[in-house]
């Protein structure tokens, strides 16, 4: 019995502290939604049937387990577009209402949460997850269950891949795959850098950053450079003088550090201290706010936008996400998790009806303007966008040279 | 709010714990018959919950995977209860356990469909010799009594080297034979032999794991309670290490070491996952009411006591580790076909304090309190919780690990024996023997039938 | 055991050889390490010392609340992540460690430094002994009659709790939080060619290795630490109460000693240290997240083991052991098995000694 009023006791209180939780949330419920739908373009309203109804989109974000900050951002970005969409009249005609679940960046809860979300709300779209372990399990699911699955940031080619290494029909990415990323970072070290020799460093537990680190290599040595020393680390590493010393020791021209901007921050600065002047290069995980920025100088980072790119999208999407969240900037998940949104709600537009595959068959021919640049998705459903390489200086991100796919 | 939604959510978790009690109560039933027609229908409803009937299913995918994991999580802790409720082993490497088992039966699994026989046949015959291997140092290590516990752990692993290198050997050479079989249209490529593979393989991976913790349990057993619960720590520490760098360090590519292994076939259905939940349920309940079971329980008791009633200590804590660590390989087998996929974050030691704490919540040594809280944890935490918190907004999920350590501390606090102390219910309660006398107190054998009954 | 014949006991020299060879292993790929590159080795070896260091202030509250109420005590390491929150938001939020320039307008730059830091710390030890009364008292003194596993999984609760509701956004967010240190880093090269002060952007030279200020405060404050805590221990009232409860509780409180006041005094002086841990290991490893003390927990508290847990001495010799191992695993083994290696080395110790370097050999009953 008691162990019922206990049962019962957790279920007020978490009744009562969620509802003080949600409540500064610039969520769902912004009064926005209810704009009239006549702003709606001329020809998405013709081809939509006038149902005024809701259209249920999951987020599938790690809040908790061991990186809850890339879920945090990932869900802010997701639903920051959701929201700009439901300002202008939603899609179809239809209210977009946000389902955020808790996966972990974990196999079993990802896919609990995945199950969950298609069996029980019944869900034709899925946004998430972020670590390709958790994605993988869930890309599964959903490509079984006809469910489109966007993944803002599984770079894991597996990801959107089954057995046979045919695209599933209905799983798509938004991040660059490691192979353009990489490729890029190595020409770059040897072209523009000059470099003869590199150093990698690699967290062999992320596939990001192994697969990156891997492309890096590859490409390094075809290109006449030498890699002087690979090292690993783990995610949890906060000390990494240990290897550090053995970068000084073989004194490279050029360290590669793909990783994201925690373990960049921990690791330039170290660095540093140890007398390493050689310049750090790294990839879009780099791009966050909280970029030590005194650390990195010096380094450069392959990204999806410059900050300081005039266009439109960019300018209007670092401001709005600024307003909307306290003022914190939006860092490379947060934009490919707004990016990962509007593909996918452009793509139901563009199929036209909500249904999952002709909005997966639209998401192959659509050509999207999103922060990230021209998105299209090519036969593995990979994005194709150009890529901007950025300069760390002190006082902040510089533009440095665009590639185009 | 939807509250049907949630009354429904919730109603499936009583009904489930309804449905546990039951099976439970039939298996307790006297009559050999009651207990076959009893774990037939306990079969059949939910398999009949899990097949759409026009349209309608009861149990979805979001159910019937809490189902399996909750079946996965019972095996795991069950064997922790036996190891540390049972035995009083604080052992806190049972997750270990759990991921060598899953890698184990996914390697099999997975080699034999993609063509390579070496997987089936290196471990079975890696797996048979190490079990002769074992006997037989056993008995050169017994005629030489007091022998220190690091010699016979430095001759058992030369031991376990040996049969290894001798399996891998012998894999390699009949792999050649079968091979061609496997090949699709072949003899053994169809839907039965796939299905006896997968049945091997989950056995076979439970006996490796249960190998496995006999070398590793006999110099740590050794070990005082907190100290032997810091080695185990580690051995879970150090076969996750192992798992990141499985391509790498380890010679297996197949399981791509951090990024996770890829394409296990999902062969887990309710029919397996029943059956080896019931083998758990049954071996177990026949152990602890065993004269065996009682020694072990004697040596959580008073070790010195249980020395002096003559029972062998260390023998007794060893098997009480053996088989705990063999259900806990056994639960990681048909979790690795349920999901298809793993990678080692699914085995960090954070997440192996969860059958820690099942098992304090159902309370040490009590069976039912393990198999109920195995489930009613599964489905509060990954089910209700999930469902009440995303309805309340997006930013309600967050506190899922805010409200979860909440009513840790609460429970713990109202009762610290645990939900169901150590209070057993139908099957779980003390058999009354009637007939054994002078047998050595013998579980009665129609329990053990009741294994078999399983299959419908 | 005198008559019993016991023909195994010969044949000890099987285990025996078998840990002369791990050892053997060890001295060999450290002995290669060291006569390939000496400069290489010992800046790893004073890698090892700062983690070492660290490691040891965070070990002391495991030792101490073990050794006076047999409980591992999880939430350890959180309230470690909390003392380094603390301080970062007294430096970067409320710029505490500059209030003397501010009180006083004259003051030294340095005399400045030194008070505004050193309040800092104090901040921090302070709130993080609090906590921990406060986490005694609620979630383990209930518990001080229940099954020992009880108290261990409130402790895994309390510290899934920290971690949890400190990343959530109004807390602490669960952001990766660059920290702001109250100074700047100064390294030294020391060589052949004498101390010189490193200038940002230069090269370390040929044959030198490189040495921080931050090492130099991290093996101050830790060797400072342990001296006064054994002298706490050892020369004072409550020191003694503190060993006497450890001892016999009932028997002690027979005595008039008041072991509850006494077990709250031990959490606060753990926690206190580990608050100054979660300070210096902010400033040398300058990124703090809510989930920041699993790790460093979890080692300090094998160093703990390591050295014989309720032993202040076997902390230190335990975490600094710890840190050679992994400094040393990472440098010249492998990085990814630093882990691994870190607990195989646990594990063979245990089989030596099994209550730890510096354990006593008593068995303690559960």
């Amino acid at each position: 019995m008691r162990a019922f009023r206990i049962l019962g006791l957790l279920v007020i209180l978490s009744l009562a502290l969620s509802a003080c939780a949600a409540a500064p949330a610039p969520a769902a419920q912004a009064p926005a939604a209810q704009a009239p739908a006549a702003e709606q373009p001329a020809a998405a309203e013709a081809a939509a049937p006038a149902t005024s109804g809701e259209l249920k989109v999951a987020v599938l974000a790690p809040l908790s387990g061991p990186v809850p900050t890339f879920g945090v951002m990932t869900r802010d970005g997701a639903l920051l577009a959701i929201e700009e969409w439901n300002a202008k009249g939603g899609v179809l005609g239809m209210k977009i209402v946000p389902i955020v679940e808790d996966s972990q960046c974990t196999p079993d809860p990802a896919v609990n949460a995945a199950n969950k979300v298609i069996d029980q709300d019944k869900v034709h779209y899925i946004i998430g997850e972020v670590c390709s372990k958790a994605s993988i399990p869930v890309s599964e699911i959903a490509n079984a269950k006809k469910v489109v699955e966007i993944s803002p940031t599984s770079t894991n080619p597996v990801y959107t891949l089954d057995k046979d290494g045919k695209a599933k029909q209905y799983v798509f990415r938004a991040c660059f795959n490691d192979n353009f990323q990489g490729k890029i970072a190595a020409n770059f070290a040897l072209n523009n850098l000059k470099a003869k020799t590199a150093f990698v460093l690699l967290d062999q537990a992320n596939d990001y950053v192994k697969g990156l680190a891997e492309v890096f290599t590859a490409d390094f040595t075809a290109g006449g450079g030498t890699i002087v020393g690979t090292e690993s680390y783990t995610a949890q590493d906060t000390d990494f003088s240990a290897i550090l010393a053995k970068v000084a020791d073989a004194n490279p021209e050029v360290v590669y550090l793909p990783d994201y901007y925690n373990i960049v921050n921990l690791v330039t600065k170290q660095a540093k201290e140890k007398g390493i002047t050689a310049p750090f290069l790294g990839a879009d995980g780099w791009d966050s706010s909280d970029l030590d920025l005194k650390a990195a100088a010096g380094g450069y980072f392959t990204n999806h936008y410059s900050p300081e790119d005039p266009r439109p999208e960019v300018q209007n999407f670092v401001k709005t996400f600024r307003e909307t969240y306290n003022n914190a900037t939006p860092d490379a998940l947060a934009t490919l998790a707004y990016d990962a949104t509007n593909l996918l709600l452009e793509g139901i537009k563009a199929a036209g009806v909500d249904d999952s595959t002709a909005v997966a068959t639209a998401l192959t021919e659509i050509t999207f303007n999103g922060v990230s640049g021209q998105i299209h998705f090519d036969a593995n459903h990979d994005p194709v966008k150009p890529l901007t390489i950025l300069k760390v200086t002190d006082d902040g991100v510089k533009f440095d040279s665009v590639v185009n796919p | 709010m939807n509250f049907v939604y949630l009354a429904t959510s919730a109603l499936k978790i009583v009904a489930l714990l309804a449905y546990l009690y039951a099976l439970l109560w039939v298996l307790g039933r006297k009559q050999l018959w009651a207990k076959i027609v009893g774990v037939v229908a306990a079969f059949g409803v939910v398999q009949l919950a899990m097949t759409p009937i026009g349209g309608l299913r009861i149990f979805n995918d979001f159910d019937s995977g809490l189902l399996y994991q909750a079946c996965t999580m019972s095996m795991v802790a069950m064997g922790l209860n036996l190891i540390y409720g049972f035995n009083g082993q604080f052992s806190l490497g049972q997750w270990g356990f759990y991921g060598v088992g899953a890698y184990a039966a996914a390697d099999i699994t997975y080699r034999w469909v993609d063509g390579d026989a070496r997987g089936l046949l290196v471990a079975g015959i890696g797996v048979a010799l190490g079990g002769l291997m074992i006997l037989g140092v056993n008995r050169f290590v017994n005629r030489f009594k007091g022998m220190p516990v690091l010699s016979q752990f430095t001759l058992y692993l030369l031991g376990a080297i040996l049969a290894g290198w001798v399996a891998v050997v012998i894999g390699n050479a009949l792999n050649p034979l079968l091979a061609p079989l496997l090949e699709e249209g072949g003899p053994l490529a169809g839907y039965i032999p796939q299905q006896i593979v997968f049945f091997l393989a989950v056995v076979i991976a439970g006996v490796f794991t249960a190998e496995l913790s006999f070398l590793f349990g006999l110099p740590v057993l050794t070990l005082g309670s907190d100290y032997f619960g810091i080695a185990t720590l580690g051995f879970a520490i150090i076969v996750y290490t192992l798992m990141n760098n499985s391509d790498t360090i380890l010679p297996f590519p197949e399981m791509k070491g951090g990024r996770g292994m890829i394409g296990i076939p999902q062969y887990t259905t309710w029919f397996w996952a029943f059956l080896f939940l019931l083998v758990v349920i049954v071996v177990m309940r026949n152990l602890i009411y065993s004269s065996t079971g009682r020694a072990i329980m004697a040596v959580r008791e008073d070790e010195t006591a249980a020395k002096a009633m003559g029972i062998n200590v260390a023998q007794n804590k060893l098997l009480a580790f053996v088989i705990g660590s063999l259900f806990a390989g056994l639960g990681g087998a048909i979790y690795a076909h349920y999901i298809g996929f793993l990678s080692p974050g699914a085995f960090t030691f954070l997440l192996g304090f969860n059958p820690m704490i099942i098992v304090v919540f159902g309370g040490l040594g009590s069976m039912t309190g393990t198999l109920t809280a195995s489930f009613g944890w599964i489905f509060f935490l990954e089910g209700l919780l999930r469902v009440i918190l995303s309805q309340l907004g997006t930013d309600a999920p967050t506190w899922r690990f805010v409200l979860y350590p909440i009513a840790l501390l609460l429970l713990m606090l109202l009762k610290p024996a645990g939900l169901l102390g150590n209070v057993e219910w139908g099957f779980f309660k003390k058999p009354v023997f009637v007939r054994v006398r002078g047998a050595g107190g013998v579980a009665p054998a129609p329990a053990g039938a009741a294994g078999e009954g399983g299959q419908p | 055991m005198p008559t019993v014949n016991r023909p195994g006991a010969r044949l000890a020299w099987i285990g025996q050889a078998f840990l002369l060879g791990l050892a053997l292993l060890v001295l060999v790929i450290l002995g290669r390490a060291l006569a390939a590159n000496p400069i290489l080795f010992l800046q790893q070896v004073l890698n090892g010392l700062q983690l070492g260091f660290v490691y040891a202030l965070i070990a002391l509250g495991y030792t101490m609340v073990y050794g006076i109420v047999k409980l591992i005590n999880f939430a350890h390491g959180d309230v470690f992540m909390v003392g380094a929150f603390v301080s970062y938001f007294a430096v970067a939020r409320f710029r505490l460690s500059e209030w003397p320039a501010a009180a006083f307008p004259g003051m030294p730059g340095w005399l400045v430094l030194l008070l505004g830091s050193l309040t800092v710390i104090l901040l921090s030890m302070t709130i993080c002994a609090i906590l921990a009364v406060t986490i005694e008292r609620v979630a383990y003194k209930p518990l001080r009659d229940a099954p020992r596993i009880a108290a261990l999984i409130t402790a895994i609760g309390v510290s899934f709790f920290l971690e949890y509701f400190g990343a959530l956004g109004f807390v602490f967010s669960p952001r990766f939080i660059p920290y702001e240190r109250m100074f700047n880093v100064t390294t030294w090269t020391v060589g052949a060619g004498g101390i010189h002060r490193l200038v940002s952007g230069q090269a370390v030279p040929d044959n030198a290795i490189t040495i921080s200020n931050i090492f130099v405060i991290i093996l101050l404050a830790s060797i400072l630490m342990q001296t006064l805590l054994q002298f706490l221990v050892r020369r004072t009232k409550i020191g003694k109460a503190m060993r006497a409860s450890s001892f016999d509780k009932p028997t002690a409180r027979l005595m008039g000693i008041n072991v509850d006041g006494v077990i709250s005094f031990t959490f606060a002086v753990g926690a206190a240290f580990a608050g100054l841990a979660g300070v210096l290991f902010a400033i040398a490893y300058p990124s703090i997240t809510s989930q920041m003390g699993i790790l460093p927990g979890l080692k300090a508290f094998i160093a703990a083991v390591l050295g014989g847990i309720g032993s202040i001495p076997g902390a230190l010799v335990g975490a600094l052991i710890m840190g050679q191992a992994e400094a040393l695993t990472a440098g010249y083994i492998s990085t990814p098995m630093r882990d691994a290696v870190a607990f195989t080395i646990l594990i063979v110790v245990f089989l030596v000694r099994p209550r730890g370097i510096f354990g006593e050999p008593e068995g303690e009953k559960a």
